[in-house]
This record gives C-alpha cells, structure tokens and sequence, in this order.
C-alpha cells in the first residue's frame, strides 16, 4: 500500500489521475474501519488532510456558501449552525464528539451510504457537490443527482470532491433521526425539511429508507401547493409565546397526516439489522410530520427569522 | 514508512510502519505507549481517545500517515511528572474506576470538556462523554470524578 500526501488540490487531482483507484481519505472516520477490519484494501491511501483549502469554507458572490469538503462536523456546528441549520442539526447526531472532531461532510458524500446522516439536509437545501478531475475539469452535480446507489456516488474515479455548495437557510429546516440511542448510532431512519417560504417551496431529504438518500418528490409538491403560504407570510397569523397554537395557519390534521403518508410512500426501505422495512415506513411518516410542524410553527411564530421576503 | 511526530512534547520516529496503520497502533506498539487502549478499533469505545492537535480524537480511527508532523497527547502526557492531573485524582478519589480500560479515554475526554467547559452541566458531561463506553461501574462514579475536577479546577471546591 502507498500512503499519498498532496498538498495543494492540484497536486491531490494529478495523484488522482494518475492512480485513480487510491482511495481518498478525509477524517477517516470511515476508511480506517474498513482498514482496521480488513474490509478494505486499497492499493494506496490518498490523504486529504494537508490540502488547507478543503478546510475552509466561505460565502460566495452569488450569496451562496462553498463548504471545503475537509470541513469537520464539529466545525459545521461551530461556524455554521445559524446558516445551515438543518445540516448543524445532523452534524450534532453524527458519532460522538471525538467522530464529530474528524469527520466530515465531504467524507460523508464519498462514502455515499444511504444511511449517511448529512444527506438528507442537503437535499433537502438543493446542496450541490463541486467535484473535480485534472482532465475533465470541475462539475457541479446536485445532491438529488449524486446519489446512485447503495455506497455508489456520481463521482468518477479520476475525481475528487472538492466542496458543497448550499445557500444559507431562507426558511425553518429540520432533521430527525431515529436510533436506539443518542450517541454513536447509525440511523434507522431520518428525515430532513426546508421550507423556502419566499418561493413557496418545500424541500425533504429520507435517509436510511431506500438504496439512496433520496428526495420525497410528491410530498414536497403536495406541500408547496397546500400549506397556507399567504397566512403566514403576511403577518396575520404570527404566534405569540404564549399562544395556543390553532389559529388560521395552522396546519390542518389532514394536511400532516397526508404529507406524512406521502413521505413514506416515497421510501422504500429494507429489513436489515437497525430495523424492520415496515418500521422504516411507518417511523418516516412520523418523522415528516413532526418536522414539519416544527418548522411551520417557527415560521408561523417568525423564528428563528423569517427571511421570506 | 517512517512517521515522524511529537507526542507529549516529544518528537518521536516509528519506522516500518504499515501504510494502513493507525495512529493507535502507532503509540502503542511502536512508541510504547500503552496508556491509549485497543478496543473497537471502530471507533465506538473512546478507550484510544488522545488529542490530535488539541482535538480529542479516536487513535484507532486516524491514519499513522495523518499524524506525521503534528502534536499528539495521550494519557500519558496529561500528568505532570509524578503529580496526576486533578481529573486523574478525581477519577481515583471517587472510584471511577473498576477494570480500567475505558479509563484513559475517559479522562482525555473529561480533560478536553473541563479545559472548554469550566462548569459542565450533567447534560454536558453526558453529552461529552457519550462516545466513551464504561462497562464497570455504570458511569455515575464517572460523572461524580468529572464534576469534582471541573469545581476543583474552577476553584469552587478542594
């Protein structure tokens, strides 16, 4: 085995190009299980750790963020919990607190287990992956998109990923995530909401329910179209602190419990060991509404910020 | 390979070491330095958790290759000569201790909470120390030494 050590990003494409079957090591949080265990025995490990640029993170003209994808989770909770809330909120379910200080994102993406707990925010957000070759340059693929199966990515072999590209919150996002315990778990199940109220527009991300994270396309759509935008983007129906949460905007029995049953029809889970198929279903639907209640309700009450206009 | 890094303030050299190694084997094996534990190797337990450049980290989950030129610090490197560090002394004062093996993970950890966390809150000790697995003593003799170091080290208690 070889042990490669680019410095510059430049450097880690040419190492790429030229042995595209060294695997790419970020935190190692993954890849060093799979060394340990002898899962895995790639012919050279590529470390990403001495390319600074992939620790950094920064917002772009467009009013987007760019995330290097050696961005650890604590780091994401750190800096970035008010920009990607959804996203901080899984990072905090990720392992424990000496995983959280290695892995990261980007690791997440390469390994692309559907299980992996970032996918679901960023689909949820319309994250979109920068990955890169030394020949064919950058490619921007969106997070719907680069999920092709169970561990299988859209990423060539002669390709890195370089970043995440998201924009900040416009609206309440929220993640869930069900396992046995709150530390050191591999999810169930999980689920992820945006609500982008300025374009009236949901966004969902399923984990741990299908071969890959995957979007709840027709609950989105059911949602954009029936959730009482108007209500409370004009004010009329903001929730006070103490307020009993009925009122105009509030959301309807039969509007959760649809979104819900939308939200699992759009699984299609296994029986493995963390849990049953019907299980995975039925634990979606909860997840959905319950997300989705929270994040109406802070929308409605003009928490954390109503950045709808 | 040869891996060169500083380890308790030490600079130190492992030759021959496999390019699929961890940082853990490393200490243990080549630097001989026990203290850090082999346990999961899946990072589960925290019994390896050392500190990478100041992170508490899982040994067994970093690549020897990752560690070459940065500052790592074990168990071993928390006492100060023959003086424990007051977690240490509380770990041992309060019986925090039953076989052993997840202790130095524990106190690495604990040693990492109290220096950013003067007072921790239970939910914080809890929360800190939830990716290291204890299966003696049933944590609360653990969460008593975390507490007496974290008011001895704030001063608010002897």
């Amino acid at each position: 085995m070889e042990f490669l050590r680019p410095v510059t990003w430049a450097e880690a494409l040419a190492v790429k190009a030229e042995l595209p079957e060294a695997a790419p090591i970020q935190g190692g949080t993954d890849m060093m299980v799979e060394l340990n265990f002898d899962v895995r025995r790639p012919v050279a490990l590529l470390d990403l750790n001495r390319v600074a640029e992939l620790g950094r993170w920064s917002a772009e003209e467009d009013g987007r963020l760019r995330v290097g994808a050696g961005v650890t989770y604590t780091r994401v909770i750190a800096e970035l919990g008010e920009e990607l809330p959804g996203l901080a909120q899984a990072a905090r379910t990720v392992g424990s607190p000496q995983i959280r200080n290695r892995g990261t994102v980007g690791g997440n993406l390469g390994a692309a287990s559907p299980a992996g707990d970032s996918h679901p925010p960023l689909l949820a957000a319309d994250a979109v992956v920068e990955v890169e070759s030394a020949a064919r340059g950058v490619r921007m693929i969106p997070a719907a998109e680069f999920y092709l199966g169970v561990k299988r990515s859209a990423l060539e072999a002669d390709e890195l990923i370089r970043a995440f590209w998201t924009r900040p919150a416009d609206g309440p996002q929220y993640f869930s995530k069900v396992g046995v315990r709150n530390a050191m778990v591999i999810a169930v199940c999980s689920f992820a909401i945006a609500l982008h109220p300025a374009e009236r527009r949901v966004g969902t991300g399923i984990g741990s329910a299908a071969p890959t994270p995957r979007r709840a396309l027709a609950a989105e759509e059911f949602l954009a179209a029936e959730l009482d935008w108007e209500a409370v983007l004009d004010g009329d129906d903001l929730l006070d602190g103490d307020a009993a949460p009925g009122g105009e905007a509030a959301l309807a029995p039969a509007l959760l419990r649809r979104f819900g049953e939308l939200a699992a029809q759009a699984a299609s889970p296994i029986d493995d060991v963390r849990g049953t198929a019907d299980y995975r279903r039925h634990a979606i639907g909860v997840m959905a509404r319950r997300t989705l209640t929270w994040a109406w309700n802070d929308l409605r009450s003009g928490t954390p910020d109503r950045r709808a206009d | 390979m040869r891996v060169r890094l500083t380890v308790n303030g030490r600079v130190e050299t492992a030759d021959d070491v496999w390019e699929g190694e961890s940082l853990l084997y490393v200490l243990r094996e080549r630097l001989g330095l026990p203290g850090s534990k082999n346990a999961c190797e899946q990072g589960e337990c925290g019994s390896c958790t050392v500190y990478l450049d100041g992170l508490p980290v899982c040994a067994c989950l970093v690549a020897a290759g990752q560690a070459e030129g940065r500052e790592v610090r074990t168990v071993e490197g928390l006492a100060d000569g023959d003086r424990l560090d007051p977690v240490q002394e509380a770990f041992v004062e309060c019986g925090a201790v039953q076989c052993g093996f997840c202790t130095p993970g524990l106190v690495v950890q604990a040693h990492d909470l109290i220096a950013r966390v003067p007072l921790p809150s239970d939910a914080e000790i809890r929360e800190a120390l939830a990716g290291n697995l204890c299966r003696c003593t049933g944590y609360e003799k653990i969460l008593d030494a975390v507490r007496l170091a974290a008011a001895r080290r704030a001063g608010t208690s002897r």
